[in-house]
């Protein structure tokens, strides 16, 4: 038999030395060209101006520890996080269960019960998801009345004006997303509905909410929600912020929840006449499903929207992480500290939302590269 | 067979959605019947007459910040309340829908850097400031920062003829002084804008004939701002600057910028444009690299791809979004109840409404106010995306 030559490529020479490696990286990304090394040089000295203090004065030369100002008195050159320790149950928890050492452990257990459902959710892999979600969108809110708002087995009932600091951010942001998610669901529907009177409904109600400030909301719904229910009928300020913000959150959400029914194919709403589904049971197993996972991270980002305008119920008198830091900051006897207090509470708005963006560009990504096979 | 079954009533299509429909209106018809009606009973219960007679009663406060409409203590009624906080509202959006835009491009345009830092710099601007509540954003800077720092009029900052102090920002302002210069001075202008724009047509014209350009952009620029000051030299200097002067407690005269403005501004600028750099970078992103390579193949300059071929493609994308940030920004100018600027949620649902009670009437004027602008907003997207509709094959 003849030879038969097969062709073996030599293997790849190394790439020249000047274009890998830690040199060749910075040339070409910090120094490209003259405007490129301006901006770089430019960049150090801004960063080295102001960061290296920053980190000196919020880190390095800070107070941690003591139980009064006269710590912070003492030593001016940092920041005074002292304040922010002897406060820190306050500012997370609010006047109530700060001031009652007894019932501390009442929004501890909540936050830890939360935080134990949600985390195991983030990952992928986590096996019985479905059992995760209606703990935290079922069993969680009920949990949360009976052990935060209390007045059953023996567990007292909470004064909820004096709910504050992040549990009550965090309560306003978790009923508004819960109560607003069916309300924006069926609003989506009804917006793509073909009767014509239910879909002006729909578009006028998510207009209006999506029109107004949400102060102007809140405004309305402290002054006017009063006046629009018979006497006898009351709510606290905290319900009615709530109100204010589910209808306000839920025009949010409808409009994230039809970006994902466009986005669906019409085909399988077809398909699912053709096998003889009636409206609802075509919208509930075929087409909702699968538009819901699709607006999944659009949901998140009104989410993260939702969260950050909780604070504006400081305005309403709410104490609420922003009111309560700033509150802690403007007290006899912290005043002074109050770039402490903000930068607290900025950092835990921030993480959050941050956490939430990540999370939600994520799930972005793996939707896309789904679709996309 | 030609019989076809008929179906029952309760089945058919046509009929249940009319049914539906009726249901549905008359849900909400009765729904709004109730509330009106229980709205009038517990209005009537506390004695309280809602209606617009107040708006020609004299408002018993002051308003320190009026810088289009008189307002006097002792004279302005509610309405012009109403008025002078609608004022403001459009004072602050314009300039911070002026300083985010400007801003927002700049950061948008360096987070595509092929500098590492410098993208990186950009990236850490837009992830700080977009995850922060804009309200701890307006109290921090008013409150923490500025407030604090900034020192009494007496040693104001001095930079020229403009101050800046715990008070606010002072700048010395434009005033008419010789009105017949002023108006022979407005007239040349109009003549040399005119002049220009057949210049330009000219040019246009040249260039589709010959090919030739003109630097149309720099001859105007220059024209307009050279030949402006000319004219203006030529009408015998109409103008006068009334600056600042420190008086017993603060700069009286000039134009000024209170400190709560400032503040305000300052964050809803930060804030905003961290969005708009966002939808800049999408847009860029969203001009496919093969419109460059094209424009290269045609023998572009860098400088002519970027200007004929990137910024027309992407502007596309980036306007609209761009725009819902613009009645997001205006919309959040409400916040300024926090630092007492005087805006439209501020002077007329916060402190009008605590003097009269009148909540029906002043909270339905305010939401009114901001429905109309988010109408005219989406008029105007509509109108942008049918526009470049049009344009697109």
């Amino acid at each position: 038999m003849a030879d038969v030559k097969t062709f073996v490529p030599a293997p790849d020479r190394a790439p020249p030395s000047n274009a890998v490696g830690a040199f060749a990286w910075v040339r070409d990304n910090l120094f490209g060209s003259i405007g490129s090394s301006v901006a770089t040089l430019l960049f150090f000295y801004l960063f080295f101006s102001y960061v290296p203090p920053f980190v000196e004065w919020a880190l390095i030369n800070a107070n941690w520890t003591g139980t009064d100002r006269s710590v912070c008195e003492a030593n001016t050159a940092g920041a005074c996080w002292t304040f922010i320790n002897v406060r820190f149950e306050q500012i997370l928890f609010g006047l109530y269960f700060a001031s009652n050492p007894d019932e501390i452990w009442r929004p501890t257990l909540i936050f830890i019960v939360f935080f134990a459902l949600l985390i195991p959710l983030l990952f992928e892999k986590t096996p019985g998801k479905k059992w995760l979600v209606i703990g935290i969108l079922g069993v969680f809110p009920v949990l949360f009345y009976f052990i935060v708002y209390g007045g059953y087995f023996g567990i007292s009932q909470s004064n909820t004006t004096q709910w504050g600091g992040f549990l009550l951010t965090f309560a306003l942001a978790f009923v508004g997303i819960l109560l607003a998610l069916p309300i924006g669901i069926l609003l989506a529907l009804g917006r793509r509905s073909e009767m014509p009177v239910i879909r002006s409904i729909c578009v006028v109600y998510i207009e209006f909410w999506r029109g107004t400030p949400l102060i102007t909301i809140l405004f309305m719904a402290s002054v006017m929600l009063p006046l629009f229910f018979p006497a006898g009928v009351e709510f606290d300020k905290v319900v009615r912020a709530m109100i204010g913000i589910t209808m306000f959150q839920s025009a949010y959400t409808a409009e994230a929840v039809r970006g994902g029914l466009a986005a669906i194919p019409k085909g399988q709403a077809e398909a699912a006449m053709a096998l003889g589904l009636g409206y609802w049971r075509r919208t509930v197993f075929i087409t909702l499903p699968q538009a819901l996972k699709i607006s999944i991270p659009s949901i998140v980002n009104t989410f993260i929207a939702l969260f950050k305008d909780t604070s504006l119920v400081s305005i309403i008198g709410l104490l609420d992480l922003l009111n309560m830091a700033q509150t802690a900051s403007r007290s006899m006897e912290w005043k002074g500290y109050d770039i402490e207090a903000y930068l607290f509470a900025g950092f835990i708005y921030w993480a959050f939302c941050y956490g939430m963006s990540r999370y939600s560009q994520n799930l972005e990504r793996k939707l896309d590269t789904n679709r996309r096979n | 067979m030609t019989e076809r079954a008929r179906v029952p009533l309760h089945r058919d299509p046509k009929f249940r959605a009319l049914v539906f429909q009726i249901l549905a209106l008359g849900f909400v018809v009765y729904g709004f019947y109730s509330l009106f009606q229980t709205t009038v009973d517990n209005l009537v219960a506390r004695g309280i007459q809602t209606g617009t007679s107040f708006f020609d009663e004299v408002a018993p406060f002051q308003i320190g910040f009026s810088p289009f409409f008189d307002y006097k203590l002792g004279e302005s009624t509610y309405i012009d309340v109403f008025f002078v906080g609608i004022q403001n509202t459009i004072l602050v959006a314009v300039l911070g829908i002026i300083a985010a835009t400007i801003l927002g491009f700049f950061i948008g345009v360096i987070r595509l850097s092929p500098n590492w830092l410098v993208s990186r710099g950009a990236l850490a601007y837009i992830e700080i400031f977009r995850n922060v509540p804009l309200l701890l954003q307006i109290m921090f800077w008013n409150f923490a920062i500025f407030l604090p720092s900034l020192p009494a009029p007496k040693n104001s900052i001095e930079m020229g003829s403009f101050y800046l102090n715990a008070r606010g920002f002072h700048t010395p302002l434009p005033v008419v002084d010789d009105s017949t210069g002023f108006t022979i001075w407005i007239a040349m202008l109009v003549i040399l804008c005119a002049g220009l724009v057949v210049f330009a047509r000219r040019a246009k014209a040249r260039f589709e004939e010959t090919g030739e350009q003109l630097p149309i952009g720099w001859i105007s620029l220059g024209v307009i701002f050279g030949g402006g000051y000319l004219l203006y030299l030529i009408a015998g200097s109409p103008l006068v600057f009334d600056e600042p002067v420190l008086g017993r407690f603060n700069f009286k005269g000039g134009g000024q910028l209170p400190l709560p403005l400032f503040s305000l501004w300052f964050a809803l600028t930060l804030y905003t444009a961290a969005f708009i750099a966002e939808n800049v970078r999408a847009g860029i992103q969203a001009v496919s690299q093969g419109q460059n390579e094209a424009a290269h193949a045609l023998g572009l300059s860098r400088k002519d791809t970027v200007r004929l071929i990137t910024i027309p493609q992407a502007l596309r994308v980036i306007i609209p979004p761009t725009i819902s940030q613009y009645l997001n920004l205006t919309k959040n100018s409400s916040l300024a109840v926090a630092v007492g600027y005087e805006e439209l949620v501020a002077v007329w649902a916060g402190i009008t409404l605590n003097q009269t009670g009148q909540a029906l009437v002043i909270i339905g004027m305010t939401v009114a106010v901001y429905e109309c602008l988010s109408l005219f907003t989406s008029f105007v997207l509509n109108w942008y995306n049918k526009r470049i509709q049009l344009t697109e094959r």
